[in-house]
């Protein structure tokens, strides 16, 4: 960690009780803030901790992937196999959805990133855009991909997608519609490397084989 | 002609009357509120399809809405079905005139997750590679800059000159625009035979197209005239909205993340000056953007000199397996801040990727920033920011 990331890590404490936890994550700083303190959070960024730069805004959803990438080892390829139990990241959470955002000083070059629960049943967060007019699209577009309501925004319209679209593409329970529409080839068209022979000879293989022999 | 009821005249019979109802129709548009003018979503200063709503009072814009999303391919989520090494693939598309750049934060946020770390031939060429990319990106803008003021002429110079660093860039990874040359763990690669010599030609080229620019474009007083003063972005608003990059360099903001940020790839190594302009208008971002060029040239120069020798690639596993965890990676890129928070599971391909694009905040401040411009001015802002639609549809 920078020598700045530290200062700044020793910095946070003005964050008071709103702060739940926080853990250093490589370069950075993760804090977790309570849900009803999450534009109190952004004030003190941008007065105390001199973090004038809003970097993004964004959600996550911590539900286990849908298993669409078939069981591990299998030849279906379609998605990477992601463990099938709910695990959170850094400075925890304690439910499903998450928003998180980035902010930083260009003054003195730090920077942390603030996460904050959202309630499944009631996904309501508090607007950033009266501390930092550039939330406004990044808030636009977590609302979308999301459903995230944003309190306080002035217009929660479609960014990306069209004014008539359902759902919340980001959600890990909304499926990617272009592998519903057509499954993935897997690995029909994946050759060996050159130099390498071939892990399992096919029969085919076996029977060209044969045929050189004769 | 009778002056009662509505007026009917013959235009056929009374040639007077046409321009009697020239001047009536004049009148009913002048008394009239504001118009609305649709800019886009096909424009050649939108470098793709941005459509901005703009509302005018005669030439004077009361309020421009952005309307993105025409180019919106859903990259984050298509990475929560891709493995890290196919990743690479989307990732080229966001901002496509620099996409090597694009790579490198991706890749290095993984190289941390794995606690791997490129040997420092790789990492130095893909220092190079960055630079490279950066004056590709740049040296386009200061042609294409002109032409949105009516000037032919710097455009062409732009495209001739951008040839010389996509042919360097091609002979290198095989690709003009989307290289997808970075590996977990370094390169697909090493440079071929000769080509640090002809990489040192093609730099005089890029100092000499730099003095060609100054002298064509900023030396001529119709550009100044158009661009000085014109869509003045303040330091601190600019930071607000999250503009990075040249664009807050020119607001007089002295912040580089390749100086001041997490020490990345081989800038810590070479000597580097940051550029920065105090007045925030069009004019500034010109100058900075040129002087950025040069700058990056430089930088290149000094790359090849101390270009160490050893392999390309760190040991890394077959199949790609990303520890638990999650890393925040940025990087100072030709348009911005771009950067990556990786989630990763401990699978083959990330829990959850969020692309933070330069492109996207540094266009969020539009409507903040046309208010009140003249409708000409409105594509020389648009220039000046200059932005890459897939930058900010991703």
């Amino acid at each position: 960690m920078r020598p700045v990331q530290q200062e700044l890590s020793d910095k946070l404490v003005v964050l008071g009780d709103a702060m739940l936890e926080s853990t250093p994550v490589f370069d950075d700083i993760v804090v977790r803030v309570r849900p009803d303190a999450w534009r109190h959070a952004a004030e003190v960024a941008k007065d105390e901790l001199e973090c004038d730069y809003l970097s993004f805004i964004s959600g996550i959803d911590w539900a286990p992937a849908p298993r669409e990438g078939g069981e591990e080892g299998s030849s279906d390829t379609s998605a990477p196999v992601q463990p099938t139990e709910m695990t959170f990241g850094a400075a925890g959470s304690a439910g499903r959805f998450q928003v998180f955002a980035h902010v930083q000083s260009t003054r003195r070059h730090w920077g942390f990133t603030l996460k904050s629960d959202v309630d499944e049943a009631d996904p309501r967060v508090e607007s950033w855009v009266s501390v930092y007019p550039g939330a406004d699209w990044h808030e636009r577009e977590c609302w979308e991909m999301y459903g995230f309501v944003f309190d306080g925004h002035p217009s929660l319209r479609h960014l990306y997608l069209p004014m008539a679209f359902e759902g919340h593409p980001l959600r890990k329970d909304f499926p990617l519609l272009a592998r519903v529409v057509k499954p993935w080839p897997g690995l029909v068209d994946v050759e060996p490397m050159p130099g390498e022979p071939a892990s399992e000879p096919t029969a085919a293989d076996a029977a060209a084989e044969a045929g050189d022999a004769s | 002609m009778s002056t009662t009821g509505t007026p009917t005249p013959d235009l056929r019979l009374d040639p007077g009357a046409l321009r009697h109802l020239a001047d009536a129709q004049m009148n009913v548009e002048l008394d009239t509120g504001d118009m609305i003018l649709n800019l886009g979503p096909q424009h050649p200063a939108t470098h793709g399809t941005l459509r901005l709503v703009v509302r005018l009072d005669g030439e004077r814009v009361i309020s421009a809405d952005p309307v993105i999303g025409y180019m919106h391919r859903g990259y984050e989520k298509l990475s929560e079905f891709r493995t890290y090494p196919q990743i690479t693939t989307l990732i080229n598309r966001i901002d496509w005139l620099s996409s090597f750049a694009n790579e490198v934060p991706f890749m290095d946020g993984a190289e941390q997750l794995m606690g791997v770390e490129a040997p420092r031939r790789a990492t130095y060429i893909r220092t190079v590679l960055t630079e490279l990319s950066r004056i590709a990106t740049f040296l386009l803008f200061l042609g294409e800059m002109g032409l949105q003021v009516g000037a032919l002429t710097p455009a062409f110079y732009g495209f001739r000159d951008r040839e010389h660093i996509l042919n360097l860039i091609e002979a290198t990874t095989g690709g003009r625009f989307h290289p997808n040359f970075n590996r977990i763990g370094g390169l697909k690669d090493d440079l071929p035979w000769g080509w640090i010599a002809e990489c040192r030609d093609a730099m005089k080229i890029v100092f000499d197209a730099c003095d060609t620019f100054e002298n064509l474009v900023l030396g001529n007083e119709i550009f100044a005239a158009r661009t000085r003063g014109i869509g003045i972005v303040p330091g601190e608003v600019g930071a607000e909205y999250g503009m990075s990059g040249s664009n807050l360099r020119a607001c007089g903001v002295d912040w580089d993340l390749r100086r001041d940020g997490r020490p990345y790839l081989a800038y810590p190594d070479i000597d580097f000056a940051v550029h920065t302009h105090p007045d925030g208008d069009s004019f500034s971002r010109y100058v900075v953007r040129l002087e950025e060029t040069r700058e990056s040239a430089r930088m290149v120069l000094q790359l090849l000199d101390a270009m160490p020798s050893g392999p390309i690639m760190a040991k890394v596993p077959r199949i790609i397996k990303v520890p638990e965890g999650e890393v925040w990676v940025e990087t100072e890129n030709p348009l911005g801040q771009m950067g990556y928070y990786v989630v990763s599971k401990g699978a083959t391909g990330p829990f959850r990727v969020k692309i933070r694009s330069a492109s996207f905040s540094n266009v969020s401040i539009l409507p903040w920033l046309l208010r009140g411009v003249y409708v000409p001015d409105v594509i020389t802002i648009l220039g000046s920011l200059y932005f890459i639609l897939g930058d900010i549809d991703r």
